[in-house]
This record gives structure tokens, sequence and C-alpha cells, in this order.
């Protein structure tokens, strides 16, 4: 089981609470982690990565266990806290007011 | 009792105001979408319940939401917007090409017969339709690819396709507008487009009176005459008279001929309204007066309706699509400002009235009018 938390505006537009659990085919990537949340909340594709390129949107980082992983791979294993639910895995909207 | 519902799209959410036919009271609805950017929203002609809204922000990106009920309830529907094939590159600001590339939906514009058939017109600029209720879109690429999208270039704000305009009396043809490269007409129900701009000058321009590279700011059309087109642009307000294959000036005695959303009286095919911006780069209103002009003679001649309106110290903007009228027998005008305001005139413009004063920036104003 995963954890994951989404920042304010996505949980207000999925209709869910801070944390979201997900069960994960597999090995815990970025990849698997994002396919599986989307497949549960179709209404956040987009929002997190662009739905052409998979790419991680420009304003939106990833960390896990204290570290940033927002530059790994997404294929990458996650930290083996976040992948046995230990620690969640925080998706974060970069600070850039307005 | 008949009824008006004002769709207004704010840098921070959108607003929905209501009111019965006499409109001096007024419900206020909001924020929907709350810190999301709303650039724009719209009812269908075929289904006033069924509204589409496009919310978006830097962070997310875009998603389009959907209403069957006014506006009460929403539901995020189809967001996935990709250029047909390989979009190639258009003109940034100094000249240099740059690849297309999507960043949001500026207009939604529903069809006049089925609700569940809308245009959208995005940044970068380009056409999309949906027929599914927004689940699904597919971009009109005669309209990119119809041979001159290599050399649009962005306005400042943004290379957008921002005004859609259908036909009532012939389902075959739309008018579009894009900032800055002009307007471009369909005979054939969008599949392929060329561009409309004779008689447009633009002194930006190294050929002033180039068939594309105008920064239109916005189109209008009277339903009872859609050969005579309404256009504020980039300085000059123009009409055409022959479904755009021709342009003359009308600004008149308008104190600036800068300024961006032109409307018309919904009686009165003849009578426009505009609201005078200073520009260069100002973009607030001449003598710090917030001022719409009327012509009641199809252009040239314009009064300017200030009764209810700031008149000293005012330095708002009014972006063009932040203006819309109601089809009541006492035409309704409505317009809202980036210091977030929504004025509301019942007598055509003679006299005005802030319905809310204190909104986050309007982006945009629409209005149903309600059985």
């Amino acid at each position: 089981m995963i954890r994951i938390v989404l920042p304010v505006h996505l949980r207000t537009l999925a209709q869910v609470d801070r944390e979201v659990t997900l069960d994960v085919q597999g090995e815990a990537t970025q990849r698997s982690v994002l396919d599986a949340l989307e497949a549960s909340y179709p209404m956040l594709r987009g929002t997190i990565r662009d739905q052409v390129t998979q790419q991680r949107r420009a304003f939106v980082r990833f960390f896990g266990c204290g570290e940033d992983l927002s530059q790994e791979s997404p294929d990458a294993p996650l930290p083996g806290a976040v992948a046995t639910g230990t620690e969640p895995f925080l998706v974060v909207g970069a600070i850039a007011g307005g | 009792m008949s009824g008006v519902r004002v769709l207004v799209g704010t840098r921070k959410g959108a607003f929905i105001l209501t009111s019965d036919g006499k409109r001096d009271k007024w419900d206020v609805s909001g924020p929907h979408f709350a810190g999301w950017e709303i650039y724009h929203l719209k009812g269908s002609p075929a289904d006033p319940n069924r509204l589409y809204a496009s919310q978006s922000t830097g962070w997310f990106g875009q998603l389009i939401q959907r209403s069957n009920d006014g506006g009460k309830t929403w539901d995020p529907v189809g967001n996935k917007f990709v250029y047909d094939g390989d979009p190639g590159t258009h003109q940034w600001y100094d000249g240099t090409p740059r690849p297309w590339e999507f960043k949001r939906v500026w207009h939604l514009e529903p069809s006049l017969t089925d609700p569940d058939s809308v245009y959208a017109g995005v940044e970068d600029a380009s056409l999309f339709r949906t027929t599914d209720g927004g689940q699904t879109w597919e971009e009109l690429s005669g309209l990119r690819g119809h041979g001159s999208g290599a050399s649009w270039a962005p306005g400042a704000g943004g290379l957008c396709l921002h005004t859609i305009l259908q036909d009532p009396s012939n389902p075959e043809r739309m008018f579009i507008a894009i900032s800055a490269a002009g307007v471009f007409r369909t005979d054939d129900g969008g599949k392929t487009w060329r561009p409309v701009n004779r008689g447009l000058r633009s002194e930006f321009m190294p050929d002033p009176t180039a068939e594309v590279g105008h920064c239109v700011h916005r189109i209008a059309m009277h339903q009872s005459r859609p050969n005579v087109l309404f256009m504020q642009k980039h300085w000059d307000v123009m009409r055409s008279d022959d479904a755009g294959e021709s342009w003359q000036e009308v600004s008149g005695n308008l104190p600036s001929d800068f300024g961006f959303p032109i409307e018309i009286h919904p009686h009165e095919p003849d009578t426009v309204y505009v609201v005078p911006i200073k520009s260069d780069s100002e973009h607030f209103p001449p003598d710090g007066k917030l001022r719409v002009y009327r012509s009641r003679t199809g252009g040239n001649e314009w009064e300017p309706l200030t009764n209810g309106l700031p008149q000293r110290d005012c330095y708002v903007n009014v972006l063009r699509d932040a203006m819309a009228v109601d089809s009541l027998d006492s035409c309704g005008v409505y317009f809202g400002t980036s210091g977030g305001q929504v004025y509301a005139s019942t007598d055509a413009g003679d006299n005005w009235s802030p319905i809310v004063r204190d909104l986050p920036a309007v982006v945009s104003v629409e209005v149903q009018t309600l059985p």
C-alpha cells in the first residue's frame, strides 16, 4: 500500500482527504504510483504530469523520506519506506506566488 | 418571470450572479474553483443549464468543468488538448521560430444547437471541438495548418485564439480571431480557413497592411445580421459589411481607439459598445475616467456613458471577454474590471451600478437571459 499526499487544490478536485492510499502493482516507482493514482482518480490526469509526454509539470515536485525525488527517473524505485507505506509520497506545488 | 445569470471568470475563481428580470437585487455564488484562473465560462444556447468553464493554473495545468444545473454543481470533463500532428513553429516576440505549445483554453463557445458540442479557443492559438460534452477534444487543424501559422506571433497576453463567432444563418460559417494573427473565416464547418483582414492597418508590422499578423482584440456579430462584424483592434475600431472581406475604420470621435471588448445591443444591430483604454502599455482608462462609449450609428459617432461609473482616479482595465449583454426588452449591459468590479446597466448603458465591487481581477463576463 502506498500513501500519497496531494496539494490542497488537487484534493479538492479529486474530492479526497489529505492522504490517499493505493495498491500499486509491481515495483513502486513514480510512474507506477502516478498510473495507479490517475486510474483511481481520472480527474487528476494532466494535473501532475503531461498527458502526452508523461513528464512532471514544471511547478510540481515530488518528496519522500525527506528527500526531493523530483529529478529522479520516473522508473527509479521509490525509497523503501515509501514503497511499504511507512512514509507518504508527497506531491507538492512549488512555491511560486501570485 | 424572466431572469439573468451573469457568469464571471476571475484570476482566482468563478462567480455566478443571478437576478430576476428587474436586475436590481443580485445573488452572488462563488468562488467556484477557488484559487484557479477561470479564463471563461459560458452556457449552451440550446440548454441554458449546461455550462462549461475553463479552469487552469500554472501549477496544475488545464481543466474543463461542466455543469448540468446552471452552475450549482460541476464535474471535471476531458482536458486532453493535443495538436494534430507535428505542430511546427510560430513566431516569438522577436520574430524567431518557437515551437507550438498548448498553454490554456481562453474561450469556450458552445454550439448554437447542441449542448454537447463546444468549440475551444486555446493558447498557443488553435481551435478545438468536442461533440461529447467535453469528454474528448479534437483540433480543427485546418486553421493552424492553413499556411500562415508559422508567421503568427503572440500579443502581450500570449498567442491566443480568443473569439469564436458562429453564423446563425449558416452552420458551415464561423469566424475566429487570434492575437496577433487576425480574423479567419471558414465556410465549410471548420475544415478549411482563410484570413479575412483586408483593410486592417497595424504600424507595428513591417508591412502594415499584410494579410496576417494583426492584433485583433475582439470581434462581435449581431445574430440578425451575420455579415456585419465589428472589431476592437489593438488601435482602431473597425467594421465589415461583407463578412470580413473588407474592413473600414469607425473609431470616429473615441478618446482612444485602443481597447479590448466590443459588444452589440441585442435589439439594435447598429448600437455598439466599447471601453476606450489608453495605450501603449498603460492599459487604463484615459484621464482616470471609466467610460463606456456607445455608437447608435454603427460606429464613427460615439457618446460617453458615465452615469454611475467612476469619473476620477480610476485605473482599471476591462479585458476582451469581460463585457456582455442580456436580451431583455430593456437591454442589460455588463462588464467586469481588473479591479474586481462587475458593473451592470439595465437601460442599454444610460446608467450603471456595480453588482459586486471586490472580486478578484475579472477576466471574463458572460450573460444568460433565462426564461
